[in-house]
């Protein structure tokens, strides 16, 4: 049966945008915390060590988020898990956040200029003292602004778990849409929805990067 | 451990299915890119160069397109544009909605090029007489297109992976059609394994392509 759309349905969507900002904070959690280990690999002293992290991030930027998420999903039943869409979708996105923080901050950490680190080796510090201490403060605040402009990039890529049926905004979106059948209607809503999310942090991004520009 | 035996050869009996599923990615990336370009051309001429409203216009379009999922972009063109009496088949659906995407994002990659070269460049050539024309083709464009071509073919990639996206509205590429497949086999793994393949090979072939347009034909020598 076809019914109007109604402010109930408002209050659906609105609703449904909880699970794309809950699905969005994990995986940029797990994605942080996996994509600083990237970047470390990525930027080692060990030669096996750094090609095994590029080969990482190759993979995931060659081959579409929608194809990690069928593997990720149908993979887990090959080995005998049998995974929700909820978490199919959160280990996916977490993998493929991973990868391109990893590549975001390698570069951040390359850009830290080398007489520092060698600056903190001749002043006696370790490897592990002149990377925690000295390179990675200097590169974290280079990171901010691409790495919030990498978070929009994920709350986007959310939408991506309804094709495996995991119920979030752009999902309950097509559930209302397909009871009410006001297409237009429903994701004109819904885009506006993941704009007022995604908006505000894509200027933030742009404006810190504009200030690290002229701080130099 | 694992008890699971791999059949991919159910999958490669599928050839002439997995070609055509290719053909379709290529074609809809190549018309995509072509049309983004032509429309991010001219986005970042009136950002640049046009009068104030039209400059806010693009901005409007440029910011919405870049904060919103490229996949409910799909949605709303294929399926909201029919109640405004424009109906699409699901290829040029996939096409117009690929456009205005890469459009956005190549507006400004394109404006941040021709930024990025210095007034007094342009002013040197006004002083040497040469014309707008000029200016723009031979001061202006090569040094931008050398600036941002990274970027731009960075961006094309990912408008490439991003055609398995269009598989939500049953276009026949080659995501869907690796669905079809499974859905007809049920070695589920096996098919979106290979096809991950293809689209690895894929990335491949247009960078490779790209790199080679750029040592032929951009790079100055």
């Amino acid at each position: 049966m076809i019914r109007d759309f109604s402010t109930g349905d408002l209050v659906l969507l609105l609703l449904a945008a909880r699970w794309t900002i809950v699905l969005s904070l994990i995986a940029f959690a797990g994605g942080s915390v996996m994509g600083l280990l990237i970047a470390l690999a990525r930027t080692s002293r060990m030669k096996a060590l750094r090609h095994a992290a590029s080969g990482y991030i190759e993979l995931f930027q060659d081959t579409p988020l929608l194809m990690q998420l069928f593997i990720v999903f149908f993979g887990a039943n090959i080995i005998g898990l049998q995974i929700s869409a909820w978490t199919a979708a959160a280990v996916g996105l977490t993998l493929y956040g991973s990868a391109f923080l990893g590549e975001i901050w390698r570069g951040c950490i390359e850009a830290v200029p080398a007489g520092q680190s060698e600056a903190a080796r001749s002043l006696g510090l370790r490897q592990w003292q002149t990377n925690l201490l000295v390179v990675l403060p200097q590169a974290l605040r280079l990171a901010i602004p691409p790495t919030i402009g990498f978070l929009v990039q994920l709350i986007k890529n959310t939408s991506l778990a309804s094709i495996i049926g995991f119920t979030e905004l752009t999902r309950t979106g097509q559930l209302i849409n397909n009871a009410t059948y006001q297409p237009l209607t429903v994701f004109i809503i819904v885009s506006l929805i993941y704009f007022a999310l995604c908006w505000p942090l894509s200027l933030a991004s742009r404006r810190l990067e504009i200030r690290l520009a002229r701080r130099g | 451990m694992l008890d699971y035996t791999f059949q991919f050869g159910t999958v490669w009996r599928e050839w002439p299915l997995l070609v055509d599923g290719l053909l379709l990615t290529v074609k809809l990336s190549i018309f995509s890119m072509v049309f983004g370009m032509i429309v991010a051309t001219a986005g970042a001429f009136g950002s640049v160069y046009g009068p104030r409203p039209l400059k806010a216009a693009i901005r409007v379009y440029v910011e919405f397109i870049r904060n919103t999922p490229f996949l409910v972009q799909v949605f709303v063109v294929y399926l909201g544009l029919p109640s405004l009496g424009i109906r699409l088949q699901a290829d040029h659906a996939a096409i117009l909605a690929m456009t205005i995407n890469v459009g956005a994002y190549g507006t400004e990659i394109i404006r941040a090029g021709i930024e990025s070269i210095s007034k007094g460049q342009i002013e040197a050539a006004k002083v040497l007489g040469l014309r707008p024309f000029l200016i723009f083709r031979l001061v202006i464009f090569k040094q931008a297109l050398i600036a941002i071509y990274p970027a731009l073919t960075s961006q094309f990639i990912l408008l490439m992976l991003g055609t398995s996206i269009v598989s939500a509205i049953a276009v026949e590429e080659l995501t869907a059609t690796a669905n079809t497949i499974q859905s007809r086999t049920f070695r589920t793994f096996e098919v979106y394994f290979v096809v991950t393949l293809i689209y690895i090979a894929l990335s491949l072939v247009f960078r490779t392509a790209f790199h080679m347009i750029y040592a032929r034909w951009i790079r100055v020598r």
